[in-house]
């Protein structure tokens, strides 16, 4: 055995903690703690059984210490990698490792943010950087607004294009009784909205809410023993491409074209295999990019390919049943909720937008601005 | 080799900065451009960074517009500097949203303030690449 294994670790519980706003005073780690005795109440698992811990969170420095004080369990192995929002795709390569290794047998991953209740900058305050805070780039948005309008510049992408990222998102969180946003939106309503950094308006990025999610990772073995059908991780791959915009080489190309391959290499897949794809949507550029470079559409064609309602509810492809971090929650660093959404999808549980014999799903995490870019493709007992 | 004890790549960067210069930096190890300033070039590792003094001249490669609330809108953009290197900076002198990719720009220096240090900007030279 080299390496990580196709289906040698499974999803066994997954959960949301309460999303959206939360009462002053609660702490993130309130929101993990909750998190996860949902995601452990969800497959019959106790706290008593958990010997793996994985934490990333902007409030929370020390985030593996934190979580395992509050729930007083003493984890065997542990891992605080922090990159962003797909921190915890990240996470889901480690603990699959850990597992693979013997070093744990039942990890847990986990988020809280509340950034809506304390505010964003409070939540996720900037780092100092003399050779570009001078020019006051309201970040992370401006990093992506600068990639959208590059983008726009090569490729002839429109801002009516963008905007259809943002209704079909929408449209998806209509269909989701959880999703923050509760109100239909119009590609007129995204492109008047108030201008944050051109080409984006405040449609076009990203909730600031309250959340936090987290989900439980064991063996086959023990998988087949729980509450509900496993999970399993089918490849997973891991890239860093800069951690300053400044430093991306080509503004129209992110390292999912380099995670992408990794993962479909170890699943033994390719992108057409996959029934539903939960894309970090930070922004409405970053589902474009994403289509683009994990191999759905060529490279500068993907505003046309979400054109059209072609990503929404009954379209060509399934992508952000949930609504996305647009529509759905994004609770700061969003990632850990895209697996979620994949994750419930391959299980069946998704209710009014249940993609139809959802088998395989991918979930793409972006962090950063563009910076780190994991995916792991998910798939149900057929696919082992 | 830089003495980090006696300097830093920041500081010496925002001496040059000071005279009025857009200072960056040269691996002679293996020939290539290095911008933000550093201690050590990046790939090589080497300590062998030599300073040099850009001509000033770039072509805008991106470029936003932001909207602070109660302020007149900023120009953020990416210039791609003639001599290799990419950067952050400003273009002024020009209403934000006439900021186009592909636009020549030339550097000055923004004397910044009281809490702001000097930096980089850049103002249109007319003709489009």
């Amino acid at each position: 055995m080299s390496g990580l294994v196709k289906g040698s670790v499974a999803v066994v519980g997954a959960a949301e903690s309460d999303l959206g706003q939360v009462a002053s005073g609660n702490s993130p780690l309130d929101l993990m703690a909750q998190a996860t005795i949902r995601a452990l109440d969800d497959c019959g698992l106790t706290l008593k059984d958990v010997d793996g811990l994985f934490v990333a969170a902007t409030q929370v420095r020390m985030g593996p210490m934190a979580l395992a004080e509050y729930l007083r369990i003493k984890p065997k192995y542990f891992d605080g990698t922090i990159i962003g929002g797909s921190s915890f795709m990240s996470h889901v390569a480690h603990a699959q490792a850990a597992i693979q290794l013997g070093l744990c047998e039942v990890a847990v991953i986990a988020y809280g943010s509340t950034q809506r209740s304390v505010s964003r900058a409070a939540a996720s305050p900037r780092e100092f950087n003399p050779y570009e805070s001078p020019y006051r780039p309201i970040l992370p948005i401006s990093a992506y607004a600068m990639a959208a309008a590059r983008h726009m510049h090569q490729y002839g992408t429109t801002r009516e294009q963008l905007a259809e990222v943002a209704v079909a998102a929408r449209k998806w969180a209509l269909l989701n009784p959880k999703a923050w946003e509760k109100e239909p939106l119009t590609i007129e309503q995204v492109l008047n909205a108030r201008m944050v950094s051109y080409p984006f308006t405040v449609r076009d990025c990203c909730l600031v809410v309250d959340g936090g999610g987290a989900i439980v990772l064991t063996t086959p073995a023990r998988a087949k023993s729980l509450k509900k059908k496993p999970v399993y991780v089918l490849g997973v791959g891991e890239s860093l491409s800069h951690a300053n915009i400044s430093s991306l080489p080509d503004f129209t190309v992110s390292a999912a074209s380099e995670s992408g391959p990794i993962a479909f290499k170890r699943a033994g897949l390719k992108p057409n295999e996959v029934n539903m794809l939960s894309l970090y949507d930070a922004f409405t550029i970053t589902p474009i990019l994403f289509l683009e470079d994990l191999g759905y559409c060529p490279k500068g064609e993907g505003g046309r390919f979400v054109a059209d309602g072609a990503i929404a509810p009954g379209g060509k492809l399934a992508v952000n049943t949930s609504g996305g971090g647009l529509s759905y929650c994004h609770p700061g660093m969003y990632g850990l909720l895209v697996m979620i959404e994949a994750i419930r999808q391959v299980r069946g549980e998704c209710g009014a937008r249940q993609v139809p014999q959802c088998d395989i799903a991918l979930a793409h995490g972006n962090g950063g601005v563009l910076s780190s870019q994991c995916t792991v493709i998910f798939g149900s007992e057929n696919t082992i | 080799m830089i003495d980090l004890t006696k300097e830093s790549p920041l500081g010496v960067y925002s001496q040059y900065l000071k005279n009025g210069q857009l200072a960056y930096q040269f691996c002679t190890d293996d020939n290539s451009v290095c911008f933000y300033p550093r201690a050590f070039a990046p790939s090589t590792g080497s300590p062998n960074l030599e300073w040099r003094v850009s001509k000033g001249l770039g072509t805008v490669y991106t470029t936003t517009v932001v909207h602070y609330k109660g302020e007149a809108p900023l120009n953020v953009a990416m210039i791609d500097v003639d001599e290799g290197f990419r950067m952050m900076s400003r273009v002024e002198d020009i209403d934000p949203m006439a900021v186009k990719i592909g636009m020549r720009v030339q550097f000055k220096v923004h004397p910044g303030n009281e809490k702001q240090a000097p930096y980089p900007i850049f103002t249109p030279i007319g003709d489009i690449k």
